[in-house]
């Protein structure tokens, strides 16, 4: 078979797996957050928490909940980070310096899981296990909430009530991730992953030279970095390393992980506002997206045609498709080395996340971050035709139209703010790996991206384990998270308390293929305006 | 204040759950079911553990000379299948890529070097050299190289081992792994397991 015929074929098998299971778990989901009633070991885990599951919340309560719990996590993280060698299971290794500790606790919580050091020289098992794939769990789920919350607000109307923080965390965790976790794991280890509490083993090879063949807990790890976009690698390597990505199988197993949570929240939004062309349409502009970009970077790759920095048994192909993958859903975990990528094809994973993480984005960020471009899309139409704008009957006012400004503001000023800064001082510009051209400004490019889109990959050359570069990044970490989830919170708060209005002759049908192309434009542009001076200046200059 | 007592209460159970139970259940069922898999795949010559079938290594020798800090200056040994170059050198314990750009100079100047030692070492021309013999792996552990990197070294391991092409050929043929499904990935040969199966022959 042909390089072409089996990578389409690839592509195409990747999309019928995500039709395949797109109504029986979208739907589920729709009922894990209108269900009434709690499972048994529910009710159990409520009072130990000490918390009413039938007390429906405020958006400012809920955002509080949210935040305090993030915190609280964050703080936790970090201390398990600093006393790292006291620990059992964690292999000899030191205490996390507090700078890093600090990178890496922001970085895991935020959902980030941008990785400033090397695991295996840096984190014991235990941390690993009990820290960071803990909060792989956690961030995913309260994505996932802030998403629920928001189709709440088109949902429900005359109320100010959003549902409870606590009871959407603790259902998407047991019953949303961890189920499909559990099989997933097995499925990995099936495939040739490593699932074990080994420091590491040593081998003599046929030539008499001694190998270190490394362990960990790694199946059980790998499949929530995926499920829950997260992306951060229990090796270096992340998903390049073959004990987390052995083949063909398993690298496109953690393609569809990576994508199908927020692939299926798209129905799980049409069935809860009970108009299901609703979500086909979302997820009709999510899908056109990543198609382009998974072209873009595939034929740039192919034409490139350079193994550096790819797996042999992924080649072009699949590095590509992981690539455009990863960079949509704010995952962040590579099967290949994005530094080494073509300047365009690199290019394309970098504006991939520029866009916002929408396409279809993170587990949960995504279907919010897309539901704000599409309050957005209607109102420049309504503008056009000089109506009051609508989206799913609920009116577009000058409060609702003030929070998705700032949504859509706050992201990029972190970015551009952030890069600017750090292409200002010596010392940071210092951390360049592939200097005296335009590449060594992506790469800076890149990671404030990787961070303020809270994706998590790197153009891995710069040296970020610096005190410049673990604060800045933590912070705009923490800022390109939580700042545009309060404000989709507000948004959700904002319209709840809303009456509908009918539908007229006059209002724009949002669900067909009219406003699927507005909205795709809609995307384009904004990133695109915000992004462009930046881009002509590294991978554009680089590759034109 | 109560509302930090609480998500305290939430994160420790859930570390407990997910941080605990979860990861040991995973590895006690792991362990039973795929016991070989969940241990890192070793594969065994002559009732030694040489590797891990998924890990790649480095077939060198010494080759007698000291590089400026005194280490012996490690050559390709030919009696061995080669595997790619490595930005990790094969270590188990620091995967890593190149990180270098595709336009960095120095990797430009590695490749001709590596281009030009591979094609003496193989007596080819240098056109010949498949690209993959060339560039460094994401992992630094690649275990596999493509079908045509290995058809390329099947005379010299012939010759060095006092082998026919045709024997060599086989072994190649049994250690080349076809894309998943028929159509996930690309086709590559296991090094790894095929200079096992020299090794064993």
């Amino acid at each position: 078979m042909s390089d072409t015929a089996a990578g389409l074929l690839q592509v195409g098998f990747l999309v019928v797996c995500l039709a395949a299971v797109y109504r029986p778990l979208g739907g589920y989901m729709a009922r894990v957050y209108t269900s009434e009633s709690d499972l048994r070991v529910e009710r159990g885990a409520y009072r130990l928490f000490g918390v009413d599951s039938k007390a429906d919340q405020t958006w400012a309560v809920y955002g509080r909940s949210l935040i305090a719990f993030s915190a609280v996590s964050l703080i936790l993280l970090y201390i398990l980070q600093r006393v790292q060698s006291h620990l059992p299971l964690s292999l000899g290794l030191p205490d996390v310096p507090s700078g890093l500790a600090f990178n890496t606790a922001a970085s895991f919580v935020a959902n980030t899981n941008w990785q400033s050091y090397s695991p295996e020289a840096t984190m014991g098992h235990l941390v690993q296990f009990a820290g960071l794939a803990v909060q792989n769990f956690l961030s995913a789920a309260v994505g996932i909430t802030v998403a629920i919350a928001l189709i709440r607000g088109f949902a429900r109307s005359k109320t100010d009530r959003l549902g409870n923080f606590w009871v959407d965390l603790t259902r998407t965790v047991l019953r949303v991730l961890l189920p499909i976790a559990v099989i997933g794991t097995l499925a990995l280890v099936a495939l040739g992953v490593v699932q074990n509490f080994a420091g590491g083993h040593e081998v003599t090879s046929v030539v008499g030279q001694t190998q270190t063949i490394p362990g960990g807990p790694v199946a059980s790890q790998e499949v929530i970095k995926e499920l829950g976009t997260n992306g951060g690698g229990f090796y270096n390597a992340n998903s390049a390393h073959p004990f987390e990505n052995p083949n063909g199988l398993s690298n496109l197993f953690e393609i569809f992980l990576l994508l199908v949570i927020p692939v299926c929240l798209t129905r799980t939004f049409g069935v809860m506002v009970k108009d299901k062309r609703q979500g086909y349409a979302i997820l009709g502009v999510m899908g056109t997206l990543w198609a382009a970009f998974t072209f873009s970077a595939t034929f740039f790759e192919v034409r490139g045609n350079s193994l550096e920095g790819k797996e042999t048994r992924f080649g072009q192909w699949a590095s590509a498709l992981f690539a455009s993958s990863t960079t949509g859903t704010s995952t962040g975990a590579v099967n290949a080395a994005h530094d080494s990528f073509t300047p365009l094809g690199g290019g394309t994973a970098l504006f991939h996340m520029m866009l916002g993480e929408v396409s279809p984005g993170g587990t949960g960020t995504g279907l919010y971050g897309m539901l704000v471009l599409a309050v957005l899309t209607v109102f420049i139409a309504g503008l056009m035709v000089g109506r009051t704008p609508e989206y799913l009957r609920k009116k577009i006012t000058a409060r609702e139209m003030k929070l998705v400004s700032l949504y859509i503001l706050a992201t990029p000023t972190v970015v551009l703010v952030g890069a600017s800064l750090a292409m200002g001082l010596a010392s940071a510009r210092a951390s360049i790996f592939n200097t005296g051209g335009p590449h060594g400004f992506s790469e800076v490019l890149y990671a404030f991206t990787s961070a303020g889109n809270n994706n998590g990959s790197a153009f891995g050359g710069l040296s970020a384990n610096t005190p410049f570069y673990n604060t800045a990044l933590g912070i705009v970490m923490l800022l390109g998270r939580f700042v545009p989830m309060v404000f989709a919170l507000a948004l959700a708060g904002s319209l709840a308390k809303q009456q509908p209005v009918p539908v007229t002759q006059g209002t724009l049908p949002t669900h067909k293929a009219l406003f699927v192309t507005m909205l795709v434009g809609v995307v384009l542009i904004v990133t695109g305006l915000t992004y462009f001076p930046a881009l002509t200046l590294g991978p554009l200059a680089e590759g034109l | 204040m109560r509302i930090f007592g609480v998500a305290a209460r939430v994160l420790l159970v859930f570390t407990v759950v997910l941080g605990v139970v979860y990861p040991l259940a995973m590895t006690g069922v792991s362990q039973l079911l795929f016991h070989g898999n969940a241990n890192g795949s070793i594969i065994k010559v002559n009732g030694k553990e040489v590797a891990s079938d998924l890990i790649g290594q480095s077939y060198t020798m010494d080759s007698g000379k000291k590089d400026d800090k005194g280490d012996a200056i490690m050559v390709a040994d030919p009696k061995w299948f080669q595997t790619r170059p490595s930005a990790a050198s094969y270590d188990g314990k620091a995967s890593a890529a190149s990180q270098y750009g595709p336009n960095n100079a120095d990797l430009r100047a590695a490749i001709d070097e590596r281009r030009k030692e591979v094609a003496q070492l193989e007596g080819v021309d240098p056109a010949q050299v498949p690209d993959d013999a060339l560039t460094a792996s994401g992992s630094g552990l690649d275990p596999a190289i493509s079908p045509a990197y290995a058809a390329l070294q099947i005379n010299r391991i012939a010759r060095e081992r006092g082998l026919s092409v045709a024997q060599v050929a086989k072994l190649v043929q049994e250690n080349t792994h076809g894309r998943a499904l028929g159509f996930l990935g690309e086709p590559y040969v296991n090094v790894v397991t095929l200079n096992a199966a020299l090794a064993a022959s």
